[in-house]
């Protein structure tokens, strides 16, 4: 049995980013991964490193997701330095597009809230009229009304993102553990953990953090944890490379470093079912064409569903055991945008031994109604 | 950079721009291309790579041609026509400006 000081359950973009960012400290960290056939959340990122439109009704969600904003250009420039690995993030700032008149009204008054809501610390947009949005992005359909823009926003590479964090994690001196399904957990008397997996892997920790997306919530009931998370289905439609044609990432488009437009979003409540549907599609496509009529000029290359994870009010639930206090477990739905402070901060309350008490907020004791 | 495993006996005739190739009644566009030594299909719209096929199976893109006047097709999956005509990926013009190590 192999000992760790902090064993990482999943290796999706929150395990890894956990992984890389623990082993920065020097201990032995391991990163133990289900494998391909497990559910792949992280299959469903969509590259938006994303803060316009978060947080309503939890500004400490808002200022998160701002956070990792800003945490992502030295994120993404040590990745870069250590690995070799390019992650393509770039933060030109991003156009929320409505595609009519109520849409845009609609959108303009969830942005003043959550200014209201946010108070001193403010939140950046702008409101940007048809004429205006011309000039920044030429191929606008003429149903566009307008959109806001929001200087925080960019996008990345998931794909490479994953691998610079994998690399990285294993240059630190990291062990990965791939086709290792972990089938249970169990404390240890004297402190620490055993965990038992498939394939007859076993190992001992004295820390365990659980990423393991929609397999956490199994894992959980080992250590006497509720982590409140379910699937919904993203659906994503990829078209061929074609000429760089959009400067800035928006709502519904964005143009990848190789010229390949991705078209999003979707949200569908089906269970565990992960196949992509016609209508679906249809709807994606019909709205992102509306966006931008000269993407109907290009062929679709692939488009695939996967389960993202969905907590009840959609924000990031972090839980350290009251059982077990070395045991954690995080999950959230926007893995890319928050990769910065995940292999950072969070990563800083693991190694310390506590998820600080303004970050009380990702409990999910909020879920809590009293009786 | 290909060799065929067989003799092709009953060959047929395309083109790929002035160039007839001959080509196996079976075979895919881009078998028929690879054959001939046709090594670039066309080149990337932003980085202006060179681009051959890599799967040969319809998940890569990389083998986008025209056929006959129809833009991005995929020539592995387009079985080859007689006097069909192959035109590369729009935006390039071969020349011999590809060297094996481009690619």
């Amino acid at each position: 049995m192999r000992h760790l000081d902090i064993a990482v359950i999943g290796g999706g973009l929150l395990g890894s980013a956990f992984a890389y960012g623990l082993s920065a400290d020097g201990g032995r960290v391991g990163l133990i991964d289900e494998g391909d056939h497990a559910i792949r959340t992280a299959r469903g990122n969509f590259g938006l490193v994303w803060v316009q439109g978060k947080g309503l009704s939890m500004p400490d969600y808002a200022r998160w997701s701002r956070r990792s904003a800003y945490a992502w250009t030295p994120f993404s420039e040590q990745l870069h330095a250590q690995t070799g690995i390019s992650v393509e993030y770039h933060r030109p700032g991003g156009f929320y597009v409505s595609l009519d008149e109520q849409e845009f009204a609609d959108n303009l008054a969830l942005l003043k809230q959550l200014r209201n809501e946010a108070g001193e610390d403010g939140y950046d947009y702008e409101i940007v009229e048809r004429s205006a949005l011309r000039e920044q992005l030429p191929e606008i359909g003429p149903a566009v009304p307008g959109a806001t823009y929001c200087p925080h926003d960019g996008h990345a590479n998931p794909l490479k993102l994953l691998r610079a964090l994998q690399e990285g994690f294993q240059l630190n001196g990291g062990v990965y553990t791939p086709r290792a399904k972990v089938t249970r957990i169990a404390p240890v008397t004297a402190g620490g953990f055993e965990i038992h997996c498939d394939g007859g892997h076993r190992f001992g920790c004295d820390k365990l953090v659980i990423a393991a997306g929609h397999g956490s919530v199994e894992l959980g009931h080992h250590l006497d944890m509720e982590i409140p998370i379910f699937p919904v289905q993203g659906q994503v439609v990829v078209t061929e490379r074609a000429q760089m044609t959009m400067a800035y990432p928006t709502n519904y488009v964005r143009q990848t470093d190789d010229g390949n437009y991705l078209l999003g979003p979707s949200a569908r409540d089906v269970g565990f079912n992960d196949e992509t549907e016609t209508t679906t599609l249809r709807d994606i496509t019909r709205r992102c064409t509306t966006a931008f009529p000269h993407l109907k000029h290009l062929r679709v290359q692939r488009t695939w569903a996967a389960l993202r994870i969905m907590t009840p009010d959609g924000f990031p639930v972090y839980l350290q055991s009251e059982a077990y206090p070395e045991a954690f477990s995080f999950s959230c739905h926007s893995g890319v945008t928050l990769a910065a402070v995940h292999a950072t901060d969070v990563s800083r309350w693991v190694l310390d031994g506590q998820i600080p008490s303004r970050y009380r907020c990702f409990h999910p004791e909020r879920f809590n109604v009293p009786a | 950079m290909f060799r065929r495993r067989e003799r092709v006996s009953d060959p047929v005739t395309i083109w790929f721009c002035d160039r007839a190739i001959e080509a196996a009644a079976d075979d895919s566009v881009a078998a028929a291309l690879l054959a001939a030594g046709i090594a670039c299909f066309g080149r990337r719209p932003v980085s202006a790579a060179p681009r051959a096929p890599f799967c040969m199976i319809g998940n890569c893109f990389d083998c986008l041609v025209e056929i006959d006047g129809e833009t991005n097709l995929q020539a592995c999956l387009v079985p080859v026509r007689g006097g069909m005509r192959i035109r590369p990926y729009p935006g390039y013009e071969p020349g011999n400006d590809i060297k094996m190590s481009e690619l």
